[in-house]
């Protein structure tokens, strides 16, 4: 398959049943509510070493918060649900407490619940005060900007981790131009978040390494700089390598995600350096979840 | 199917106890079942065809037309479905209610909604003393549901409350909120004296400002996050609660009963 001169190769991205859940920053403002959902979601790019995945969804409408206030969704991502409840409850109570202005609210209504400020609320020290309001209960804990409102639960649902593609160019510039093109696309879709910086990974990652503590490595067969000393998945032409991962709460909105993402790397084409778009897997056997890629073109 | 109506053909002699006739109890019954049903006025029994014309078969939807206040216990126990009362109800409306909705157009007597769990109760009139509050020598009151009073209320409302809202559009009586465990009553009117008298927890959320005791604290001015959710909860109701003008989020906050627990709370409108 070729669209606007890019190959679409024949293959799929292989991808995993996570837990993930989704929370509500609002604050005074846009610009703290995204500073409150930048820490709460900092360090968060894979599962491999951070404990979960994590990034901003979107940003909210004052009209489409629990409070009124502007707002942030945020979604974390692990590999369990008491590795995910953990995660939530750490990020919350050290980025979001902390942060002036800063409010809490569940972005999920169904599913397991878990703990958003139901444990939070013991920073109060007996000061705290519970409301329960439509049947959601909320802490109250006084800080020293004045009080930090938290909902006791969000909920957790079954997901899916490790939708991705490649994209091949023919220089370092060209590949993240097209990348940040597909990012901008793909953030406009709800259900989903890239988790890696900005959206993008330089350093996709293979099962395995010659060194026996570690559990992957750099994902050779993708990597330019050894075309001539590897079994290569490269043409002369491809220079730089980048890749874009997606973790979503279901297979249709990674597929639209990754689908929006493709067509602005193509709409991009050859004549930007775009050559090739691939993606990453494990020969399908680890992966439940495959997303072909000219399927999702087609 | 039309709703089962009960209409008074005469006032009692003697005050009736009305709990036996609510949806939950008369699901499945034929209307010569109810009408054969006894009623507990004063010494004397009366069946229910001798003190109401029935007409209508749903169970699930009562109505009591020419109600008046020495109909006592209506709604008792409420387990669903609804209860429309035309005129005025007396004590225990909607006593121990668990679920469900009761409306009156009329004023109710002394201990409305006591001992309520959950469910909707809204008087268009007054209500008498104790409305939400346990009975006497019972340590909890009213424990969720809420209650929307559009007139005035008596004496120590929510006494011994532990959750749920109470709304008053009017004014409330003496000792609003005493003993309160927990919870939220809300009064656009006035309020009279000993306000969340030896309250533990809870919030008194006032219009005007009240006459508080020493045992109450000033604890300044402030805008809570929490107050446009609360607000926000009330937009369906059939009350000025529900107008977005009248909402606020600034407020001034007093803390106590400091004579007993002190984690309560009475904040006025700025």
């Amino acid at each position: 398959m070729i669209i606007n001169g890019v190959s679409i190769d024949a293959t799929f991205a292989e991808a995993f049943p996570m837990k993930a859940t989704r929370a509500i920053i609002t604050a005074q403002n846009e610009k703290w509510a995204l500073i409150s959902a930048q820490a709460m979601t900092g360090f968060a790019t894979s599962v491999i070493a951070c404990g979960c995945e994590g990034s901003i969804e979107r940003i909210l409408d004052p009209s489409e918060t629990p409070d009124g206030r502007p707002g942030v969704s945020v979604m974390i991502f692990a590999m369990g649900g008491k590795g995910l409840a953990k995660q939530l409850e750490t990020r919350a109570g050290q980025c979001v407490l902390t942060s002036p202005t800063a409010a809490l609210f569940a972005g999920i209504d169904g599913g397991i619940r878990i703990p958003l400020g139901k444990n939070l609320r013991y920073f109060g020290d007996g000061f705290q005060v519970s409301k329960q309001i439509s049947g959601k209960r909320y802490w109250r804990i006084p800080v020293m900007d004045g009080e930090f409102l938290a909902e006791a639960t969000t909920g957790q649902v079954d997901a899916i981790g490790g939708g991705n593609f490649l994209v091949l160019a023919e220089s370092q510039p060209q590949a993240l131009t097209a990348c940040e093109a597909a990012i901008e696309e793909m953030r406009k879709i709800p259900n989903v978040i890239m988790p890696f910086p900005g959206g993008v990974v330089r350093s996709g990652s293979k099962v395995g390494s010659k060194y026996k503590t570690l559990g992957a490595s750099t994902n050779d067969a993708f990597c330019p700089t050894l075309k001539g000393m590897t079994k290569t998945a490269l043409s002369s032409e491809i220079e730089s390598v980048m890749e874009i991962v997606i973790d979503g709460l279901t297979k249709e909105d990674i597929d639209k995600a990754m689908r929006v993402g493709m067509q602005a790397v193509c709409d991009l084409g050859a004549k930007n350096g775009i050559k090739r778009i691939s993606a990453g897997n494990y020969g399908g056997k680890l992966g439940p979840f495959h997303f072909h890629l000219q399927e999702i073109m087609a | 199917m039309s709703a089962l109506t009960f209409t008074l053909k005469h006032k009692p002699a003697q005050r009736v106890d009305m709990s036996p006739l609510v949806c939950n109890l008369l699901t499945g019954m034929a209307l010569a079942d109810i009408s054969a049903i006894t009623l507990q006025s004063g010494k004397c029994k009366l069946r229910v065809d001798e003190l109401f014309a029935l007409e209508g078969a749903d169970t699930q939807n009562i109505v009591i037309k020419n109600s008046l206040d020495n109909l006592d216990f209506i709604g008792k126990d409420l387990e669903g479905g609804s209860i429309s009362v035309v005129g005025d109800a007396g004590a225990y409306l909607a006593f121990g209610m668990n679920a469900g909705e009761i409306k009156v157009s009329g004023n109710v007597g002394l201990y409305a909604a006591c001992e309520m769990k959950k469910g909707y109760l809204e008087v268009s009139g007054n209500a008498g003393d104790f409305l939400g509050a346990a009975l006497p020598g019972n340590k909890m009151g009213m424990k969720g549901g809420t209650i929307l009073i559009k007139g005035n209320v008596g004496e120590r409302v929510g006494d011994h409350m532990r959750r749920g809202n109470i709304l008053i559009e009017g004014n409330a009586g003496d000792y609003c909120g005493s003993r309160m465990t927990a919870g939220t009553i809300a009064v656009m009117g006035q309020t009279g004296r000993h306000l969340g008298y030896a309250m533990r927890r809870g919030t008194l959320l006032l219009w005007n400002q009240p006459s508080l005791s020493a045992s109450f604290n000033d604890c300044g001015a402030h805008t809570l996050a929490f107050l446009p959710i609360l607000f926000a909860s009330f937009k369906l109701l059939n009350s000025r609660f529900a107008d977005a003008s009248i909402a606020f989020n600034r407020v001034q906050r007093y803390a106590g009963d400091m004579s007993e627990m002190g984690r309560g709370e009475v904040l006025v409108k700025l």
